[in-house]
C-alpha cells in the first residue's frame, strides 16, 4: 500500500472507531412503515405521490426494452440485487437489525425511474407474503425506497462524476446515498404523521430517525462496498452493455 | 490481481461492519417492527393500527421465504454473471481464431 491509502485506511479507522465509540446500544429497530401504522389520510396521501413515479417507471420500462432488448439482463440484474439485500437482515450498531435496499446500483445502470417498479415489486413481495410493511403502507414505503432512494442515489453518482470522474467511488456512493435517504425519507412520513405533543414534527424526526437512519449508516456503508463488488464483476464481464449506458444510448442512463 | 485484493477487502470490510456489531454492542438484534410501534404508541398513545396483515406466518415460515426471496435473487444475479462471462469467453475464443 502506498503512502496515500494508508493514510486514507488510518482516517477510516478512526472515524468507525468514534462512530462505534458513540452509539449507545438501544432497542429500536424496524423496517419499513408496519401495516395499519400510519393514518388513513397518510397512507392515501402516500399512494398518490407514489403512483405518478409508478407509471412514468413502468412507461420508462417499456421503451428502455423495447429499443435496447440487451438491457433486459441489466434490468434482471438490478431488481435481483434489490431482492438479494432486501432480504439480508443486518445487525447494526444500535443493537437492533435492518436490512440495506439494493436500489443504488439499479439508479446508476439504468436511471431511477425503473427501480420505481422493481422496488415496489420487492416491496409488494414483502408485505404480501412476509407481513413486512404493508398494503395500506405500501405506498409510502415505496415512496422512500422505490422513488426517494433511487432518486437521491442517482443524484449522488452524477455529482460525485462530475466533482472528480471516478467512477467506483461514485457507485459506493450512490449505493450508501441511496440505501439512508430511503430510512431519512421513512423518518419523515413517520414525523409527519405523528408530530410529538411537545416539540411538535422536528422532536418526532428526531426521535424516528433515531431508529431509523442511525440504524441504517453502517448498513448503507456495506451496501456501498457490495455494490461496487458487483460493478467490478460487470465491468470485466459486460463493458459492452455497460458502454451502451455511458453513451446515454436511447432509453438508457437517462431520466 | 490488484483488482481482486481489492474486492477481497471490500468482502471483509461487510462481515466486519456485520460481525463487530454483534460483538460490541449489547443489543436484542431483534427484527420484529416492535420498536417503531413502541415509539408510535409512545408519542400517540391513543393511536390504534386500522388495518391488520393479511397473514401472520409462524416464524419458520417467515424466514423460510426470506431464504427463499435471497436465494431467488443470487440465483438470478449468478445466472446473469455466468452468461456475461460465457459471452466473453466465447468472444475472446473468436477474436484468437480470426
Amino acid at each position: 500500500m502506498n503512502k496515500r491509502s494508508c493514510w486514507r485506511f488510518a482516517w477510516l479507522v478512526g472515524i468507525f472507531a468514534v462512530y462505534f465509540l458513540l452509539n449507545e446500544p438501544g432497542t429500536a429497530e424496524a423496517m419499513h412503515i408496519m401495516e395499519g401504522f400510519l393514518p388513513v389520510g397518510w397512507a392515501v396521501f402516500w399512494w398518490l405521490a407514489f403512483l405518478p413515479f409508478f407509471f412514468l417507471g413502468v412507461r420508462k420500462l417499456t421503451r428502455m426494452t423495447r429499443d435496447n432488448p440487451e438491457l433486459k439482463l441489466l434490468l434482471g440484474l438490478s431488481g435481483a440485487f434489490t431482492f438479494v439485500l432486501s432480504a439480508l437482515k443486518m445487525p447494526s450498531v444500535t443493537g437492533s437489525s435492518s436490512h440495506p435496499t439494493g436500489t443504488g446500483l439499479g439508479a446508476v445502470m439504468l436511471g431511477p425511474l425503473p427501480m420505481s417498479v422493481t422496488g415496489s415489486i420487492v416491496l409488494l413481495f414483502q408485505a404480501l407474503l412476509l407481513a413486512h410493511g404493508g398494503i395500506t403502507t405500501l405506498g409510502a414505503n415505496a415512496f422512500s425506497m422505490a422513488v426517494a432512494g433511487p432518486f437521491a442515489g442517482y443524484a449522488a453518482y452524477k455529482l460525485v462524476m462530475k466533482l472528480g470522474n471516478r467512477e467506483k467511488l461514485a457507485v459506493f456512493c450512490a449505493a450508501a446515498v441511496a440505501d439512508l435517504m430511503t430510512y431519512v425519507v421513512t423518518s419523515i412520513q413517520l414525523a409527519v404523521a405523528f408530530p410529538s405533543a411537545d416539540g411538535g414534527v422536528l422532536a418526532s424526526m428526531v426521535k424516528f430517525g433515531g431508529i431509523f437512519a442511525v440504524t441504517q449508516i453502517p448498513l448503507a456503508v456495506s451496501e456501498g462496498l457490495l455494490t461496487v463488488l458487483l460493478w467490478n464483476w460487470l465491468k470485466a464481464y459486460s463493458s459492452q452493455e455497460l458502454s451502451l449506458l455511458k453513451r446515454g444510448a436511447r432509453g438508457g442512463n437517462t431520466l | 490481481m490488484k483488482n481482486k485484493w481489492k474486492n477481497l477487502l471490500m468482502l471483509l470490510a461487510v462481515i466486519l461492519l456485520v460481525v463487530l456489531p454483534l460483538l460490541f454492542v449489547n443489543g436484542e438484534f431483534g427484527g420484529a417492527d416492535d420498536a417503531a410501534e413502541g415509539a408510535i404508541t409512545e408519542i400517540d398513545p391513543a393511536y390504534k393500527p386500522w388495518f391488520k396483515p393479511l397473514a401472520e406466518l409462524p416464524g419458520e415460515t417467515e424466514s423460510m421465504l426470506f431464504a427463499l426471496q435471497a436465494a431467488i435473487g443470487a440465483g438470478v444475479i449468478g445466472y446473469t454473471l455466468g452468461l456475461l462471462k460465457g459471452r466473453q469467453d466465447r468472444q475472446k475464443l473468436n477474436d484468437q481464431k480470426n
